[in-house]
């Protein structure tokens, strides 16, 4: 087989007799594919070397990228992918904060066990909230999710066994020894930045991403072609808060000490957005440009506090007007590059009374060759 | 603790509410489009107001109207300049820009006015009451704001219904692409709409900032109550709006009361949720949304 | 000098061509008809001169002036106006509020309430109900007046017997004829080629976004027209 084949072949149509539909296979790999797959794995193993050979300080700050990879994503995959454009991500952060602290100092989970814990928590949470947010729509829904986050926010700052306003420790996360803390928090988090975007990556491969596309387009019409709208999205905004409660443990795990202003923030979705404008919309290469973009910004800009986010605002609106693909997206008008084999294209495969190629391979080189048209998420 | 004298101030803060709501209400019906710095840009008004009164020496009443006049040019601007930009099929670019706006409205506030609370001084009327029988007393200001909230609502809906630019207004909702073949210029439209739009919420911002005290992160709330208020009246319905934000206070201001003052807001939310599960096109909703 | 004229005019619709260096001229006074089956450009034609539409190359002279970069809006003040295809009445409106909204861009003339009455006198009884709640050819006439209501010089119809029955066709074609002896200049896209042959002065066939056939209805038989109709 070679390296150019599909890793899910699909349907062959065969050519008839008479005037005939060319034969096309439905293929979504290309052997830059392969390639592009060696370059991640090898990135993310030297990734995870970075506790053993770098500074404490290192590690702590990566940690932020890899939620703000999470979050990315997390919220990419409500807007970009499914068209649910969300800024009350925040709500899944504190619970996915809170939901840690639960776990480990009042159940006695081990702290990076808990971390799951509290993931599964959010989704939980999302599971029934989600049916009342879909009766609104477009701006409407957007402003639902931020009411939500604010009554989570809200609720939370209420209780007092939570330490309310002021905030509380994770006790039994700083109780684990620094030698073991540091680089155990470092390794969760790059799990939960890989585990998301490989969440992502098989969601869009599957039969639900492709419906995906259909209801971001246009769900009224994606209903009447059979897709389940309304399942689709409740598993999309499911697995988000999930991802996003995942992420708010992490770094709850990396500060150990948590406030609902800070948890339930609307900045993380600030924050989110503006990883998304900027790197690209209803991608996965997007955010994760957008991503790391933004967190070089931070760590050289934010001290300046307002200016700073006036700035972010400012771009964001700029970019969100005139380049609303991001700069991926501009990467993909120019070059077609995608990195990520989530696209479907149709293959065509030459028609019997060409030439005879001399080898199988040759026959896929030159299916290749032929046009792809490319289904776009 | 005499119900009816709580019920009352939350009814009379709907009116502050509803204020906020007629903006947000009039921009979706026209352009179909959902303004996230809407609260910001109310709040902006306020803070408008004050630099008036404050550096300028204006008297309030004078400082109000100027910053009103302001507002709307701001409004038209805004929108033909920039938002009109971020409409078409797609949802998300209007969210995403005004999000953005919010951000950029808030933080610049932050670095011109810092994050001190402020308020507005309105003089005797803001404490004077109308003492109505022994136990039934409401207060003068909050009858004002009620009254105006009212008088505003009417305006803009015999503005809709009565007049020629209110009735291309009405086109322009139903269908943008015949409305233009009538002659009406879109462009034009959309930013006369915010620039109401925005006459309003400055009414409403200013309204709040003698009421209460703000900072340049008020804002948000105020969008999410008037968001509230707009949903459990009923899109579609101007007047529903009123209704909206008359359920949203009453339900504060007794969640305030029965459960203690750190609760009413959340009060406020429940009833929302509960709406919106129960009766999800609101109270006066004219038109299914599909 | 004619009123409205083509020049060349190409239209895509993103990569789709939908219209071929069209190039045709209606004179003033004159009921120019457009037949074609679905699809072959007619629709587009019409929106082009109407300026919902831009060509991507050629000219569009109203009045001996370039309007092809002219937005939509001021089109009307210039004096065209459209009936859209689909009515495409104001659902909200009216039928009274239609009529006074198509006044809104237009200019001044013989056109108002009274004289749409006079013409379509079905609609004054309707005229305080909600244009939404009206039949098809209520709708329909509403909208050819709402367009009158702009008094235009040139009045676009695209696709006005759609979906009617044939006795509201026939009550719109004979309003068709009373415009025409006022003087008024009609453009009329239809695809019911037997009742708009006997209104038109002169007849284009539209297929696959040209021309396939041009003259006076009296001159060309109907086989010269299935044949362009349907391209054989």
């Amino acid at each position: 087989m070679s390296a150019s084949s599909s890793l899910d072949a699909g349907d062959r149509v065969a050519a008839g007799r008479g005037p005939s539909i060319p034969a096309f296979r439905v293929a979504r790999s290309k052997r830059m594919h392969l390639y592009v797959l060696i370059v991640c794995v090898i990135i993310v193993a030297v990734l995870a070397s970075v506790p053993l050979w770098s500074q404490v300080g290192t590690s702590r700050t990566l940690v932020t990228l890899f939620g703000l990879v999470a979050l990315a994503q997390m919220w990419n995959l409500l807007g970009g992918f499914a068209g649910l454009i969300s800024v009350g991500q925040q709500a899944y952060i504190g619970i996915g904060a809170y939901g840690l602290w639960l776990l480990a100092d009042e159940f006695h989970l081990h702290p990076f066990v808990a971390v799951i814990g509290a993931a599964a928590l959010a989704a939980l949470v999302a599971l029934p909230i989600a049916p009342l947010l879909f009766r609104l729509r477009g701006g409407y829904f957007a402003i639902g999710t931020w009411v939500f986050a604010e009554i989570t926010r809200i609720v939370v700052s209420n209780i007092q066994a939570t330490g309310g306003g002021s905030g509380i420790t994770i006790i039994s996360a700083a109780r684990i020894p620094f030698e073991t803390r540091i680089p155990g928090t470092y390794w969760v988090g790059l799990t939960v930045a890989v585990g998301s975007v490989l969440i992502v990556y098989f969601l869009l491969r599957s039969k639900i991403g492709l419906g995906l596309t259909a209801i971001r387009d246009n769900d009224l019409a994606a209903q009447s072609s059979g897709v389940n709208v309304f399942r689709s999205k409740l598993i999309v905004y499911v697995i988000a808060a999930f991802g996003c409660g995942a992420m708010g443990a992490v770094v709850a795990l990396n500060l150990l000490f948590i406030q609902p202003s800070a948890s339930f923030d609307i900045t993380w979705t600030a924050f989110a957005i503006f990883i998304v404008v900027i790197g690209g919309f209803g991608s996965i290469e997007g955010p994760l440009i957008g991503a790391v973009i933004f967190f070089a910004l931070q760590q050289t800009l934010s001290q300046h506090g307002q200016t700073y986010m006036l700035l972010l605002g400012a771009i964001a609106v700029v970019m969100a007007t005139v380049a609303p693909r991001g700069i991926w997206g501009l990467v993909v008008a120019r070059w077609d590059l995608h990195l990520f084999p989530v696209r479907r294209g149709l293959v065509m495969q030459s028609p019997p009374e060409r030439a005879e190629p001399a080898s199988a391979g040759e026959a896929d080189a030159a299916a290749d060759a032929s046009s792809r048209k490319e289904v776009a998420p | 603790m005499n119900w009816v004298n709580i019920t009352l101030q939350g009814i009379l803060l709907g009116g502050l509410y509803a204020l906020f709501a007629v903006g947000l209400a009039l921009v979706f019906g026209v352009m179909r489009m959902v303004n996230l710095a809407h609260g910001d840009l109310g709040i902006l008004a306020a803070f408008i107001a004050l630099a008036l009164v404050q550096s300028a020496h204006f008297g309030l009443l004078w400082a109000s109207l100027l910053t009103i006049a302001l507002m709307f040019g701001i409004g038209y601007v805004l929108q033909r300049g920039l938002l009109n930009f971020t409409l078409g099929t797609d949802d998300t670019r209007p969210i995403v820009v005004t999000f953005g706006l919010s951000i950029i409205i808030q933080n610049g506030l932050l670095l011109g006015f810092t994050a001190d609370s402020r308020g507005l001084d309105a003089g005797a009327v803001e404490t004077a009451s109308i003492h109505i029988s022994n136990q039934l007393a409401i207060g003068w200001y909050p009858l004002l704001v009620f009254i105006a909230a009212v008088a505003i609502i009417t305006a803009v809906q015999l503005f809709l219904n009565r007049t020629k630019l209110g009735r291309a207004f009405r086109a322009t909702s139903d269908d943008r692409e015949a409305a233009e073949l009538m002659g009406i210029d879109n462009r034009h439209i959309y930013a006369l709409a915010m620039a109401v739009a925005l006459v309003t919420v400055a009414i409403g911002g200013i309204a709040l900032a003698i009421r209460t005290t703000f900072d340049p992160t008020t804002g948000p709330f105020n969008l999410l109550f008037a968001f509230e208020a707009v949903i459990m009246g009923g899109m579609g319905s101007i007047w529903g709006t009123l209704m909206g934000g008359i359920v949203l206070g009453v339900a504060q201001v007794l969640g305030a009361q029965v459960f203690g003052a750190g609760w009413g807001i959340l009060c406020g939310h429940a009833v929302f949720l509960l709406v919106l599960a129960l009766r999800p096109s609101g109270f006066f909703a004219r038109t299914v949304t599909t | 000098m004619s009123l409205l004229e083509l020049q060349d005019v190409s239209v895509f619709y993103g990569d789709f061509q939908a219209l071929f260096s069209i190039s045709l001229t209606v004179e003033e006074g004159q009921t120019f008809a457009v037949i074609g089956a679905n699809g072959a450009g007619k629709s587009t034609m019409l929106k082009t001169v109407a300026g919902v539409l831009r060509p991507r190359s050629g000219r569009v002279l109203f009045e001996g002036e370039p309007v092809d970069q002219v937005s939509a809006h001021k089109r009307v003040s210039m004096g065209i106006s459209m009936v859209p295809e689909g009515r495409r009445v104001f659902p909200s409106l009216t039928v009274e509020e239609n009529l006074h909204i198509g006044a809104y861009g237009g200019r001044k003339g013989d056109w108002n309430l009274e004289s749409v009455y006079e013409l379509f006198p079905l609609l004054e009884p309707l005229s305080k109900r909600q244009s939404a709640s009206l039949s098809g050819g209520e709708q329909q006439a509403l909208a050819i007046g709402r367009a009158l209501m702009s008094n235009p010089h040139l009045v676009l119809l695209d696709e006005v017997s759609l979906g009617l029955a044939p006795v509201v066709i026939k009550r719109i074609y004979e309003a068709m004829v009373e415009l025409a002896v006022r003087g008024t200049t009609i453009l009329v896209v239809e695809q019911d080629v037997q009742h708009v042959l006997t209104v038109a002065d002169r007849v284009a066939c539209f297929l696959e976004g040209r021309i396939s056939l041009l003259g006076r209805p009296g001159e060309l038989s109907s086989d010269d027209i299935s044949a362009a109709y349907f391209g054989m």
